[in-house]
């Protein structure tokens, strides 16, 4: 009953399409890079140490030192884990053709968190590439699993989706909590359950790099995810092969995510909230929106992250305490939207 | 008698129901039809206080169902919807029972049973009465909850579409019955009804609606005339007599 | 027969049944379940029962007397809140009672200070919180519940998504107050088991009190209002008035339960399930003692299992969340939810 009045989140096929009038133009697409360029000039300068402009200028070491050293790599893996998760988001969305998913709403997140928590026991001295890979199995397998489950939830209704993935994440985390309880480290845990960039330095977060390559796979794929997200008759239809596809965009979710949640930890429900307002201010056409949802992403975290520390200066507020706040709500009106527009 | 003045109801922008008024008279069955998004179950549920209205008043034997407390109003008139969805699993006497409340306030005294079992007997229930609920097929269920309120034992009995989802020999007998409810016990029945030949053949007095308004009312045989149907369905339905009943053909 | 009315009444009225396990009364069950949890009660109190008995055994019946406290509040109010809300498997902590109600603390502590809030003493605190808490989920929670139409799980994803932004927002002002400050709000947080003291307890068992006397004297409208909201309008149950005791009571039970154990999401949606299951007749003075000794039962049990099997101490709550979250998941999937 409750499916018929809901409306299907069907992105290719909506009939939101762009055509009234033109929207996201590749003008306006540069003119919200350049914003975005302006809040990273931005965010490289704030901070607890003295780096300013006539300090750089006058070459001074200790501020140029702090610049190289913290500032930019803080400032480059802001923007990589915000449009990176942003696009893991749309991608969760196409394949799972609902528009209230993305990794911290189908468990993918908390696996991943369980698969550092596995690796961390068992191994304890683990480099970082070995806690990323066992993160990134774990991830993909709850995503999988969320996947597995989703055939079996009656008409696809809109709501059951979220609500499903949720509550997965939740039988997940509280495993996760019960053997960090165990073993005492639910202090360790809860640094990638909140996102935090304070601790990023140069030399400690080069791996993030590799959320940039998987963005770009995925803005090269997105149409072949919105298909796979049609169903497998209908993409077999179309001389797709579903399993590949699916198969692919099950990585490029499980690795994004593993790899922020490792180097940052949770940034939750920013690929929830990105995609759907880039989709309500510029349509469904997924070709289009996966540059703006990336630059949006960027953009949203940045501010998120300049806000962390400068509210409570000199003291950080974790960028993930904010976006989870802040996304939280913009959740809740997500939700109730259309309702009131039915009226 | 029932006497609705300027009953509105408004969603956002939108208009339901527009300032209807009318009179209903003590005993026989009034029918309430109209197309769909008409206003009439709208109408209903706000003579029946299960809606609040927007504008206007509803009194029932001087009873405004606004401000009359909810218990006495329950002694005067009962409501049944369509949807009954049973939550808790009820044996038939259960259900039957609770009719009783608006009396006893959860107290049972000797003579509810005597109540409840003339309702179930009325209602051919009795050999079932121990049976749940959710037993039972869609038309003895529907009859569960009409004896309900029949143990009720109101003056007043408002329905919604109570032949939704019933068949033929099903709805005929709850007609049957609804009329055996009039003649029998006196009871004032008014009910939202889709089938204007069922209007026809059962009821004293017939109120049409379209679009929020009252647009006309008045017994079978000054509502069922062509130009009236045409005005509040926008279909041409012919008319026939057949045994007495004037039947409106619009099936070609 | 069957097939040709098959079409009658929505088939939610039956799939929302779930079959009582037939022949067994109410009162037997409530009986042998009282045992039960008589026994656990004094197995928790007795067991090891050795060395400084006068400091142990008021311990002890401290800390089993919050449990069958929590477990009262637990089961009473997911109860009464599904009764009217008319479904199963809406409970408070799913919709963020539990919550807004850590939300209400912290914002206080944010607003007037740590310090200012103890030396304010607990049953003046509590007063205040209960107050906060009653007018905040009203407003919060009204639109949900009058009027029709909803859907099922949109009440149940907005209410999952409060409680996140409630959590979100209350982690946010607890690392903007003073450190010094927060560690003062942790200690009223994360009051578990072991250290809830006697003053507590003892507000809290006044205002659970309190609360069941209102709830007692609506016993005969509950059962009404369990036949869903037209159906008791009908009978001459003022819908309105029902909700709103129903939320003072939930919001009491809820505060009660989260200031001595803190959120558990899915214990009541256990507990209160297992008690249809196991119910019989749909009186609510049943339904509500079965639900209230089963969790007793789970609670002590649980505890007593976990401390003396495995040697662990508070991680009961977290083997709740996990079982829960499945027979949650069960519930979704088995389309017991329209």
């Amino acid at each position: 009953m409750a499916s018929s009045t809901m409306t299907r989140s069907t992105p290719a096929i909506s009939g939101r399409v762009a055509l009234a009038r033109p929207r996201g133009s590749g003008g306006q697409l540069a003119v919200a890079g350049a914003a975005v360029i302006a809040l990273a000039i931005a965010s490289m300068f704030v901070g607890v140490s003295d780096v300013s402009l006539p300090a750089l200028l006058a070459g001074d070491q200790t501020a140029w030192d702090i610049f190289w050293i913290s500032r930019v790599p803080r400032t480059v893996s802001v923007i990589l884990a915000g449009m990176a998760m942003s696009v893991a988001g749309l991608i969760m969305q196409l394949m799972a053709r609902n528009k209230f998913v993305e990794p911290s709403t189908v468990g993918t997140v908390e696996s991943a968190s369980l698969g550092i928590l596995v690796v961390t026991v068992a191994v304890p001295g683990a480099s970082l590439l070995a806690k990323m890979s066992t993160a990134t199995v774990f991830a993909a397998a709850g995503t999988a699993l969320f996947l597995l489950v989703l055939r079996r939830i009656p008409l696809r209704n809109t709501l059951l989706v979220p609500l499903v993935g949720i509550m997965l994440g939740g039988v997940i985390a509280a495993v996760t909590t019960f053997f960090a309880y165990r073993y005492d480290l639910l202090q360790t845990l809860n640094s990638w359950m909140i996102g935090d960039f304070s601790g990023v330095l140069r030399g400690r977060y080069e791996l993030l790099w590799i959320v940039a390559v998987l963005t770009l796979v995925g803005y090269l794929c997105a149409d072949r995810f919105t298909m796979a997200g049609m169903g497998q008759e209908f993409s077999t239809n179309l001389g797709l092969n579903y399993n590949r596809v699916m198969t692919l965009g099950l990585i490029i979710v499980s690795l994004i995510s593993a790899v922020v949640v490792v180097n940052i930890g949770s940034i939750p429900f920013l690929g929830l909230i990105v995609p759907n307002l880039v989709s309500i201010i510029f349509g469904d056409n997924v070709r289009r929106a996966v540059p703006w949802v990336a630059v949006f992403g960027a953009g949203f975290v940045l501010v998120c992250d300049i806000i962390g520390r400068t509210i409570r200066f000199p003291y950080e507020i974790p960028v993930g305490v904010i976006v989870s706040a802040i996304g939280s709500a913009m959740f809740l009106y997500l939700l109730l939207r259309k309702r009131e527009r039915r009226g | 008698m029932i006497h609705v003045s300027g009953v509105s109801k408004r969603y956002g922008t939108q208009t339901v129901v527009d300032d209807v008024s009318c009179y209903i008279k003590d005993g026989g069955i009034t029918s309430i039809i109209g197309p769909n998004g008409a206003g009439k179950s709208t109408l209903l549920s706000m003579m029946s206080r299960l809606l609040d209205m927007d504008a206007g008043s509803v009194t029932i034997d001087g009873l405004d169902v606004n401000d009359t407390p909810g218990r006495e109003l329950a002694r005067k008139m009962a409501i049944l919807r369509q949807d009954n969805q049973l939550t808790v699993r009820l044996t038939v006497r259960d259900l039957v029972g609770f009719g009783r409340f608006p009396h006893h306030g959860g107290r049972p005294r000797i003579e509810d049973k005597a109540y409840i079992d003339q309702a179930l007997d009325y209602l051919d229930l009795s050999a079932m009465a121990d049976k749940f609920v959710d037993e039972l097929s869609g038309g003895q269920r529907q009859r569960a909850f009409i004896a309900m309120v029949l143990a009720q034992d109101t003056d007043y009995l408002l329905l919604d579409e109570p032949l939704n989802n019933l068949d033929m020999k099903h709805a005929v007998e709850m007609m049957r019955l609804l009329r055996r409810l009039t003649d029998e016990l006196g009871k004032t029945v008014v009910l939202v009804i889709h089938d204007i030949n069922f209007a026809s053949c059962y009821s004293d007095n017939i109120v049409a609606m379209r679009e929020g308004r009252l647009v006309h009312q008045g017994a079978p045989a000054q509502i069922m005339q062509p130009e009236v149907l045409r005005d509040v369905y926008e279909i041409d339905i012919r008319i026939e007599e057949i045994e007495g009943n004037r039947i409106g053909v619009y099936f070609a | 027969m069957n097939a040709v009315v098959s079409t009658g009444l929505p088939t939610a009225l039956t799939q929302h049944q779930r079959r009582p396990i037939k022949g067994i009364p109410p009162k037997t069950w409530i009986i042998a379940l009282a045992v039960l949890a008589a026994a656990l009660v004094a197995a928790f109190i007795l067991i090891d029962l050795r060395g400084n008995i006068g400091y142990i055994l008021p311990r002890r019946a401290i800390k089993v007397g919050s449990m069958i406290l929590v477990a009262y509040a637990v089961g009473v109010s997911t109860v009464l809140f599904q009764t009217v809300t008319s479904n199963r498997i809406l409970t408070p902590s799913i919709m963020g009672f539990d919550a807004l109600y850590m939300l209400i603390q912290t914002g206080l502590t944010f607003a007037i200070g740590g310090q200012a809030l103890l030396t304010m003493g607990a049953p003046a605190r509590f007063v205040i919180e209960v107050a906060l808490m009653v007018a905040f989920s009203f407003l919060l929670y009204r639109w949900l519940f009058t009027g029709g139409g909803k859907s099922l799980h949109l009440m149940l994803l907005v209410g999952i998504v409060f409680g996140t932004m409630f959590r979100g927002i209350s982690s946010l002002l607890q690392r903007l107050i003073d450190p010094s400050e927060f560690i003062i709000l942790q200690d009223l947080f994360f009051a578990s088991f072991n250290n809830v003291d006697g003053l507590l307890l003892l507000v809290s068992a006044l205002a659970v009190a309190a609360v069941s006397v209102l709830a007692w004297r609506m016993r005969h409208q509950l059962d009404v209002l369990s036949l869903g909201r037209e159906t008791a309008i009908n009978l001459g149950v003022d819908h309105k008035r029902s909700v709103i005791s129903v939320l003072i009571i939930c919001s009491v039970l809820v505060a009660v339960s989260t200031a001595l154990v803190g959120p558990i999401t899915f214990f009541g949606l256990l507990v209160a399930s297992l008690a249809y299951q196991l119910c019989s007749h749909f009186r609510h003075t049943s339904v509500l003692a079965i639900a209230v000794l089963l969790g007793i039962i789970a609670l002590v049990g649980g505890q007593l299992v976990l401390e003396q099997v495995f040697a662990f101490d508070t991680a009961l709550s977290i083997v709740i969340e996990f079982v829960g979250g499945i027979v949650f998941i069960a519930l979704l999937l088995k389309g017991k939810v329209k």
